[in-house]
């Protein structure tokens, strides 16, 4: 399966990305703002200070008199240690101050204060002026009063508070990439459990899921249900068909075969017998193959998918001994039974089947009236099944070579067999991490299979 | 022992009753679970045969309503030899399972065997003379004396218990004995009667050699 990106990840930088804006537009606006309010402080001083400077004319003799009053550039030191620039002019004539100080050239009407952004001396400079008629002698003359400030104040205020917004801003960012993160996660997490849910379920549990999940999900939830009953159902239906189907093709083969069996009683003739016991065998080796071959398929399905419960070996060994015991009696054979308890974890249903197999095949190649033995121990991590047989052993040839579909021993001839039962066993124990053993059984005569796996 | 064989096709279930009654068992043949009903309903059984696909129904689920109140053992005939079906019969109750096709020696194998799990009954041993023969316990008792038999041994003495002062030829004897393709030859008979003969000998059972015919066993006058 590709993916394509993670929900979480995206919603978490789409977050990420929104609170990136904001934070850059909060910044933004606290930095003009914060300029605004000096510049605007600085123009109400210089007002002032013009305005103080304009009040102190007066006309004496005929002439323009004026008396720099202090207040009115202390309260321009007041909000910075900028430098100062006058201009105090009756008409064109300079009364007093920097002649060269750019003034506007628009004079105010009186009462009104003129602002105006210039350079003077290399430096910007904010200048405010005002005018006022004096009446020197006959005439009144115009009185114009600039009072100009260089911008440093202002500039150093502003970009403290813009400084401090920033710090905010950043500040304000850290933590909301980290909520957005946990948004993400808290809203993704009903998701995340229905998927655990669905995931903790054994291979064949296909019952609906039945939890409170977000409305959101509920179309999520309505579908997956209705695949996982559109499945059961179609499971079920090849279930059948596979029962019936066997149903139909076993009951006339077990017709056949007792028959066949009947007849072999009653005829006399040798060769006549011999040609039953064919058919016979041949019906044997059919119902075998189709078996194991669907033990084989079934195996293969649940280990896909392996259910983990604790299994008592122990437990197990006596079971089946016990579900094989009257085919052994047949052979006279006796099931020796020495176990202590060791746990796995695994599918008991597979692991039954596994052991089966090995032990009916233990039972299968053993003469007559000899013994079958079943230990099971824990030893270093290890749980293990021992089977010895008393039989004809491996035969010639590597004994992995056993487990391979289809192989049997070069020694098995006149003896019903499908050749899957051991490849069933060590693929159940694949599976399950673990493995099969062969080995000569320790008198020295037979066989013995261990099934070997991770203990508990 | 009587036997209830729930099974829809005749000449399966023909043969099943025929082999059953080598042994003396009476066979009761339902061939639906409708039948079957009735059958139980109006006799009791020691052992129950019962296919799982029938023509009126699932003889599994049929198990598993009448489980409840049935204390007969049941083994159940199944088509299937998958894991799931096997498990999913012994889980509703069966005893134990044979797929189909099956040996008669198996089954007879199975039955005993379950009726011995189940712990057998007093009516189903033998008397041979003043012996007691528990076919099932596979024992052999006499004036508080018990003897064990091991299977064959078992398996030949009952042959012969079933059919008393009668002459079996070896042919009838290994038929009985031995699964189909047991590579067996009449001398093996030989060797299980000596065999059989020395175990029994101590308790007063005597099995003859007619010359030419085959075996009888003779039980020993008080």
């Amino acid at each position: 399966m590709k993916t394509t990106g993670s929900i979480g990840r995206r919603l978490t930088l789409l977050l990420a990305g929104v609170a990136a804006l904001l934070s850059l537009l909060s910044w933004g606006m606290v930095t003009t703002l914060a300029r605004q309010a000096a510049e605007r402080t600085q123009d109400n001083v210089l007002a002032a200070s013009a305005t103080t400077i304009a009040e102190t004319l007066r006309s004496e003799q005929g002439e323009v008199r004026l008396e720099l009053p202090y207040s009115a550039f202390a309260m321009l030191d007041a909000i910075s240690q900028d430098r100062v620039f006058y201009r105090i002019a009756a008409g064109d004539a300079l009364l007093t101050g920097y002649d060269d100080l750019p003034v506007p050239t628009a004079v105010p009407a009186p009462g009104q204060v003129v602002f105006d952004t210039g350079v003077y001396s290399g430096e910007a400079v904010r200048m405010a002026t005002v005018s006022r008629p004096v009446v020197a002698g006959s005439q009144p003359v115009q009185v114009t009063v600039t009072v100009a400030q260089t911008r440093h104040g202002v500039g150093t205020i502003s970009a403290e508070l813009s400084r401090v917004a920033a710090i905010l801003s950043v500040a304000f960012f850290a933590v909301a990439v980290g909520l957005s993160a946990v948004a993400a996660r808290t809203s993704l997490r009903p998701l995340n459990e229905i998927a655990a849910a669905v995931s903790r379920r054994g291979p064949s549990d296909l019952r609906p899921l039945r939890r409170d999940a977000p409305e959101e999900l509920a179309p999520l939830m309505t579908s997956l249900n209705r695949l996982m009953e559109r499945l059961g159902q179609s499971i079920r239906r090849s279930e059948d068909f596979i029962a019936e189907a066997a149903h139909r093709v076993r009951t006339p083969l077990a017709v056949v075969r007792t028959q066949a069996e009947i007849a072999l009683r009653s005829v006399g003739d040798e060769a006549e017998k011999t040609r039953l016991r064919r058919i016979i065998r041949a019906v044997d080796e059919s119902s075998r193959s189709a078996g194991q071959l669907l033990d084989h398929a079934t195996v293969a399905w649940r280990a896909d998918d392996l259910a983990r419960a604790p299994v008592d070996l122990a437990e197990l060994a006596a079971q089946t001994a016990g579900a094989l015991e009257a085919t052994a009696a047949m052979k006279d054979i006796r099931l020796h039974l020495d176990t202590a308890p060791a746990r796995v974890a695994g599918d008991a249903v597979l692991l039954e089947n596994a052991l089966r197999n090995v032990l009916d095949n233990a039972i299968k190649y053993s003469p007559e009236d000899t013994a079958v033995r079943l230990s099971v121990r824990t030893a270093d991590g290890e749980a293990r099944i021992a089977v010895s047989d008393e039989g004809p052993g491996l035969g010639t040839g590597p004994a992995e070579a056993l487990t391979e579909r289809f192989r049997r021993g070069d020694n098995t001839e006149g003896i019903v067999g499908s050749g899957l039962g051991l490849t069933i066993a060590r693929d159940v124990l694949t599976a399950h991490g673990g493995r099969l053993e062969f080995a000569p059984a320790p008198k020295g005569r037979g066989t013995c299979v261990s099934l070997v796996l991770p203990s508990l | 022992m009587r036997y209830l064989l729930v099974e829809d096709n005749r000449e399966l279930a023909d043969a099943v009753i025929n082999r059953l009654a080598l042994d003396g068992h009476a066979v009761d043949h339902a061939p639906t679970l409708a039948a079957a009903e009735d059958c139980l309903a109006s006799a009791s059984y020691d052992l129950i045969l019962l296919d799982v696909m029938l023509p009126d129904g699932d003889g599994r689920e049929f198990l598993a309503r009448k489980r409840a109140h049935l204390e007969t053992p049941v083994i159940v005939l199944t088509a299937r030899s998958q894991v799931s079906d096997r498990v999913g019969a012994l889980d509703q109750g069966a005893d134990d399972y044979i797929t189909k096709p099956f040996d008669f020696s198996e089954l007879e194998a199975r039955c005993r065997a379950v009726l011995r799990r189940r712990g057998g009954s007093a009516r189903n041993q033998i008397a041979l003379g003043d012996v007691l023969f528990d076919p099932l316990a596979g024992t052999l008792s006499r004036d508080g004396v018990t003897l064990d038999l091991r299977n064959r041994e078992l398996r030949l003495l009952e042959v012969f218990a079933r059919h008393p002062g009668q002459i079996l030829s070896k042919g009838q004897l290994m038929d009985r004995l031995f699964s189909y393709d047991a590579e067996v030859t009449e001398n093996a008979i030989e060797v299980y009667v000596g065999r059989l003969r020395r175990r029994i000998d101590g308790i007063g059972l005597r099995i003859e050699t007619v010359r030419g015919l085959g075996y009888r066993m003779e039980t020993a006058r008080p």
